[in-house]
């Protein structure tokens, strides 16, 4: 579980460096994209048309902010429930994305994605919207403003703090841990965990 | 007879939707710290930490908890002695959610038409749930409901012999295929009883009990307790990265029910627990 302080783009070695349960502190540039612009995105390549925005070595943050307040450039902002963009993130990630930042479990085709394309698939803590709101530098809305809030906007961020989910070796950082607390307070009375 | 302006129904619910949204209850407070102590997770303790972090961060600077400020679900209870006047009852409602969501910089997350998805632009329409109540006042309760946690709700006509250990094993199966995409540590409300529409209803209400507090009826607040404990046994843990700390409370609601049926409800309530109450 190692901490790595890491600058956009990804390069191969960033990627091949990172593991399951690594911590990363992430600065740069990243763009936030959701449900409907993953739907346009994806019809989009199917139609071998090319996207608003070039993602191709970028990496996709699945959120949709609040308006921000006076004084503010960005109101709170955490990820979404990544599953939802399982059925479009192959695609993407076969198109060039190098990695995504979602929160919650992942489909198997996801995983195998990342394999195959040399990517990862990043958690970062769903609600920790004030906090990680402040992460970030910088907002340009840059595709599909009638979206409101699920346009594509491109973020500068600093320190943005992530977790390796699904590295691209194919593991699995939920399906690692959630078994090590599985009737942990039976075993624990038991004597089973120390 | 009582009159009360509908004015007065769009201002309490505008500053209800804000600061539901900004200052999560005591209660759910209270309940990441006693999660933050007992969590065996590395990771699910840290995570615990960053929200209590958060929610003050939120509240101290007047902020969204979290970004998915939800679609607005609005109880009201009428007092039988009230009279409206002034405005349209449901314009006057749906009026306080345009409001609060404009004013207080809450995000608009709900699409008009289900399958074409257009954006309202303004959070509306609300969720409105009417009750007649006796008396002169009335209590108006905002939750605002986030979608991850919604989505992973679900509910399942079981035989009637199945009985509580049925029950048990339903609630158990959907906070599993649940897991990490409902927001854990949650708040699990279950309905159990009614009908097909008061299942559901009854989930979502029980979604409002204060943590810590039981169902009067002692074998039902036993089943509350054994659904705590086999929740937090399954291994999830705050945000599915594994943890201790999958529920905060499993609070259920229960009603008559016909002798051909046994529905329930579970209703996923995500960390975020934001719900507030005003009577006027």
């Amino acid at each position: 579980m190692a901490e790595h302080r890491l600058t956009t783009p990804l390069t191969n070695d960033d990627i091949k460096n990172l593991k399951i349960g690594d911590s990363v502190l992430l600065t740069g540039t990243i763009y936030m994209a959701r449900d409907a612009a993953h739907k346009r995105m994806v019809e989009l390549l199917e139609a071998n048309q090319p996207l608003p925005v070039d993602l191709r070595g970028d990496i996709i943050f699945y959120a949709g902010p609040c308006p921000p307040q006076p004084g503010q450039i960005i109101g709170p902002v955490a990820p979404t429930t990544a599953y939802r963009m399982d059925p479009y993130a192959p695609a993407m990630y076969e198109y060039g994305v190098k990695g995504t930042i979602g929160k919650g479990p992942r489909r198997e085709s996801v995983k195998e994605a990342c394999q195959q394309y040399k990517a990862v698939s990043f958690a970062a803590i769903g609600g920790l919207s004030t906090i990680l709101s402040r992460r970030i530098t910088a907002v340009e809305l840059v595709a599909y403003e009638d979206l409101g809030p699920e346009a594509i906007r491109r973020l500068e961020v600093e320190d943005f703090p992530l977790l390796v989910a699904y590295d691209s070796y194919g593991q699995d950082l939920y399906e690692q841990e959630i078994p090590k607390y599985e009737n942990y307070h039976k075993n624990s009375d038991k004597g089973v965990v120390l | 007879m009582r009159i009360i302006q509908a004015k007065e129904i769009t201002e309490a619910v505008a500053k209800l939707c804000w600061e539901a949204c900004y200052y999560l209850p005591e209660d759910v407070v209270a309940g990441f710290q006693r999660a933050e102590k007992t969590e065996a997770s590395p990771i699910g303790k840290s995570i615990l930490q960053q929200l209590l972090v958060n929610a003050n961060e939120a509240k101290v600077n007047h902020m969204p908890y979290c970004h998915d400020t939800g679609m607005a679900v609005v109880f009201m209870e009428i007092g039988q002695d009230v009279h409206i006047t002034g405005g349209d009852f449901m314009e006057c409602v749906q009026e306080g959610v345009r409001t609060g969501y404009r004013d207080g910089f809450l995000r608009k997350s709900v699409v008009g038409d289900p399958l074409v998805r257009v954006n309202t632009d303004d959070n509306t329409p609300a969720v409105v749930h009417t009750e007649i109540v006796a008396g002169d006042q009335i209590k108006i309760t905002v939750l605002p409901k986030g979608g991850g946690s919604e989505n992973m709700s679900a509910m399942k006509f079981l035989l009637p012999g199945e009985g509580a250990e049925g029950v048990k094993n339903f609630v158990l199966q959907t906070i599993k295929e649940a897991g990490g995409k409902a927001c854990p540590p949650v708040v699990v409300g279950v309905g159990i009883g009614g009908s097909f529409d008061k299942v559901t209803s009854l989930a979502k209400h029980a979604v409002l009990r204060e943590i810590g507090v039981h169902h009067p009826e002692p074998h039902i607040a036993e089943l509350e307790n054994e659904l705590l404990e086999a929740i937090n046994n399954t291994g999830i843990g705050p945000q599915g990265l594994g943890g201790t700390s999958t529920a905060l409370w499993v609070p259920i609601e229960t009603f008559a029910c016909h002798i051909t049926a046994l529905p329930v409800a579970v209703n996923i309530q995500c960390h975020a627990a934001r719900k507030k109450t005003i009577e006027i």
